[in-house]
C-alpha cells in the first residue's frame, strides 16, 4: 500500500519489565474511520493506544522498539517533541477526568496552552466544541461552574470537547464508555459516528456489541499479538483466524 | 469466636483510651492557659510595647512580640513555600516516580523533620556568624524557614501524591508540558491540602522558641528593618515565666493565650479560604 495513513505502526514491541506486552505489531490505521481495537483484557489494547501518543512513557520500566508513524513522523524517536504529537490527538480515558477548573476553562485549557489568548476567540472555540460534543445546550447557562459538578456522562462529553478544542486529527478512546450509564454511552457513540467524517478515531473496547455498532475497521489482539485486522464486516462475518472466530462467538474472553 | 470478640473489645478500649489521653491533655493545656492567663489579659497587652520595668510588673504590653512573631513566621512561611512547593512538585511531576533518588529525598526530609529546633537555631547561628550578621529578623526568618521546610515539603508531597495519574495524563494528552500540568492542574487539584501544609508549618513556626533564641534576638521595639532584632511570643512567654513575680507570670499565661488565639484565628481563616478554593477540585 503506497498511501500512508495518519497512524502507521511498524514492528512495535513493548515490554513492561520482563513481560512482553506487545509482540511485533504492524498495522495501518485507516483515516477518517472508526477503528476498534478489541480483545480480552490484558491483551495489550490500552498499551497499543497509549503508544500512539506516548503516554506510555510514564509507565515504570517500559521498553519500546519499532516505529509508530504519525503523519510520517516516528513518534517513538526520542528526539520527537512529544507535546506536538499529543496536540494532534484527543484522548478519552475510561473514567472522565475533568481538570480542576470551570467548564469553560476545561475546554479553553488546550487552546490557551497552545497560545490563544484572545477572549473572543476562546469564547468561540469553547462554544463550537461544546456543541460538537453535544454538551453546549446543557451547560451554556453555567459555563463558569466547576466541571466536577457535571454528571459522569456530561463530564465525558466535556473531556471530548476539551480534546477536540486543540484541533486534533485523531481521537483516541480507551474504553470511553465503560464508566457511563447506557444512555450516556449511546450519546458518546453517536457523537463518535458524527465525528468520523472529520477525524480518525481509534477506540479500545471490550464490548463486542459496541464494536459491531460503531467500528468500520477492527483490530483483534490476543496476548500481545495482532491476530487479525480488517474491515469490521469481514472480521465479524468472515473471520479468517480460529481465535478471532472464538472470540467473536464469546468463547474466549 | 469468644476470644476474637474479647480481642476486639480490648483494642477498641485501648484506642478510646489513647484518644482520651490526647484530647484531655489538649483540654488541660487550654484550660491552664485560660484560667491562669485570662485574669491578666488586657487591652494594653495587645496594643502596647513593653514600658520600662515591664518584666518587673510595670505597665505596657507585648505588641512587640505579637507583631514580631507574625513578621517572623509570615516571612519564614513565605520563604519556605517558595522552596518547598517546587521540591514537592519535582518529586511528583518531574522525577520518575519511586526512583531511588526520590526515596532518598523523602527519607532525608523525614530525618530533617525529626531534628530538634535548637539544632536549626544553632545551624542558623553558625551561618549568620559566617556572614557577619547579627541576631535579626532576617536571621530568625531563615532559621524558622529551615525548621519548617522539611515538614512543609513532606506534607505537600503527600497531598500531591494523591493527584490521580490520569488527571495528569489528561493534561499531557492535550499537549501540555510538565510545567503547565504541575502549575495549572496538580497545584489546583491539591490546593486545599497544600494550604493545610502551609498552615501547619506556619503554626509550628510561630510557636517555636529554640530556633529563634540565637538567631532573632529579642527587643522591646517593633522591628523596622529585616536586619533589626525581633521579639517573638514564645520567647516573651519564656522570659516572663522566668520572673518570680506572680503578676509577670500571669502575663506569661496571657501571652500564651494570645498566641493560641492567633493560631486559632489563622486556622479558621485558612479553612474558610480553602473551602472557597475547593470548588474546582475533582473527586
Amino acid at each position: 500500500m503506497d498511501y500512508q495513513t495518519h497512524i502507521s505502526v511498524q514492528n512495535l514491541n513493548v515490554h513492561y519489565g520482563n513481560q512482553q506486552v506487545l509482540k511485533n505489531i504492524t498495522l495501518n490505521i485507516p483515516d477518517r474511520k472508526i477503528t476498534a481495537i478489541i480483545g480480552p483484557s490484558g491483551c495489550g489494547k490500552t498499551t497499543l493506544l497509549k503508544s500512539f501518543n506516548r503516554l506510555i512513557d510514564s509507565v515504570e520500566g517500559v521498553k519500546i522498539s519499532g516505529r509508530v508513524l504519525v503523519d510520517d513522523e516516528n513518534i517513538l524517536d526520542p528526539k520527537t517533541e512529544v507535546t506536538h504529537i499529543r496536540k494532534k490527538m484527543g484522548l478519552l480515558l475510561q473514567k472522565p477526568y475533568p481538570l480542576p477548573m470551570s467548564i469553560y476553562d476545561n475546554v479553553a485549557y488546550g487552546p490557551r496552552i497552545h497560545g490563544i489568548k484572545n477572549k473572543k476567540r476562546l469564547d468561540e472555540i469553547v462554544e463550537r466544541f461544546l456543541k460538537k460534543a453535544s454538551l453546549w445546550d446543557e451547560v451554556k447557562e453555567r459555563i463558569n461552574q466547576p466541571a466536577s459538578m457535571l454528571s459522569v456522562g456530561q463530564q465525558q462529553r466535556l473531556c471530548l470537547a476539551r480534546g477536540l478544542a486543540v484541533e486534533p486529527e485523531i481521537i483516541l478512546g480507551d474504553e470511553p464508555t465503560s464508566a457511563l450509564d447506557p444512555q450516556s454511552s449511546q450519546r458518546i457513540e453517536q457523537t463518535f459516528v458524527e465525528l468520523k467524517q472529520d477525524y480518525t478515531i481509534v477506540i479500545v473496547t471490550h464490548i463486542l456489541r459496541q464494536a459491531r455498532r460503531m467500528a468500520d475497521y477492527v483490530v483483534f489482539l490476543y496476548l500481545g499479538e495482532l491476530i487479525e485486522h480488517g474491515p469490521a464486516w469481514d472480521i465479524f462475518n468472515h473471520p479468517k483466524q480460529a481465535l478471532t472466530r472464538e472470540y467473536i462467538k464469546g468463547l474466549i474472553s | 469466636m469468644e476470644r476474637r470478640n474479647i480481642e476486639e473489645k480490648i483494642f477498641k478500649g485501648l484506642m478510646l483510651l489513647s484518644t482520651m489521653v490526647i484530647l484531655s491533655s489538649l483540654v488541660l493545656i487550654l484550660l491552664t492557659v485560660l484560667v491562669k492567663g485570662l485574669p491578666y489579659l488586657s487591652l494594653a497587652m495587645v496594643t502596647q510595647v513593653p514600658q520600662g520595668g515591664y518584666y518587673l510588673g510595670k505597665g505596657g504590653g507585648i505588641l512587640n512580640a505579637i507583631v514580631g512573631s507574625l513578621y517572623l513566621a509570615g516571612g519564614a512561611t513565605f520563604l519556605a513555600i517558595l522552596l518547598s512547593l517546587p521540591v514537592a512538585l519535582y518529586l511528583n511531576v518531574y522525577s520518575k516516580s519511586d526512583s531511588k533518588f526520590v526515596s532518598a529525598c523523602r527519607f532525608t526530609f523525614d530525618v530533617l523533620c525529626g531534628v530538634p529546633s535548637i539544632v536549626y537555631g544553632a545551624f542558623g547561628f553558625t551561618i549568620m556568624i559566617f556572614f557577619g550578621m547579627r541576631a535579626s529578623l532576617l536571621g530568625g526568618i531563615i532559621a524558622i524557614a529551615l525548621l519548617i521546610m522539611p515538614m512543609m515539603i513532606r506534607s505537600m508531597d503527600e497531598v500531591i501524591r494523591l493527584v490521580p495519574r490520569e488527571l495528569m495524563d489528561a493534561s499531557y494528552a492535550l499537549g501540555a508540558n510538565r510545567w503547565e500540568t504541575a502549575l495549572k492542574v496538580v497545584v489546583r487539584q491539591s490546593l486545599p491540602g497544600i494550604l493545610t501544609s502551609i498552615l501547619i508549618a506556619f503554626g509550628r513556626g510561630i510557636g517555636d522558641a529554640a530556633a529563634v533564641i540565637f538567631t532573632a534576638g529579642f527587643t522591646d521595639a517593633i522591628p523596622t528593618s529585616l536586619l533589626r532584632p525581633v521579639a517573638t511570643l514564645p520567647l516573651a512567654i519564656f522570659f516572663q515565666l522566668g520572673v518570680p513575680i506572680p503578676e509577670v507570670q500571669g502575663r506569661a499565661y496571657a501571652s500564651a493565650l494570645i498566641l493560641t488565639i492567633m493560631i486559632l484565628i489563622i486556622s479558621l481563616a485558612a479553612r474558610l479560604l480553602s473551602k472557597k478554593l475547593t470548588r474546582h477540585v475533582v473527586k
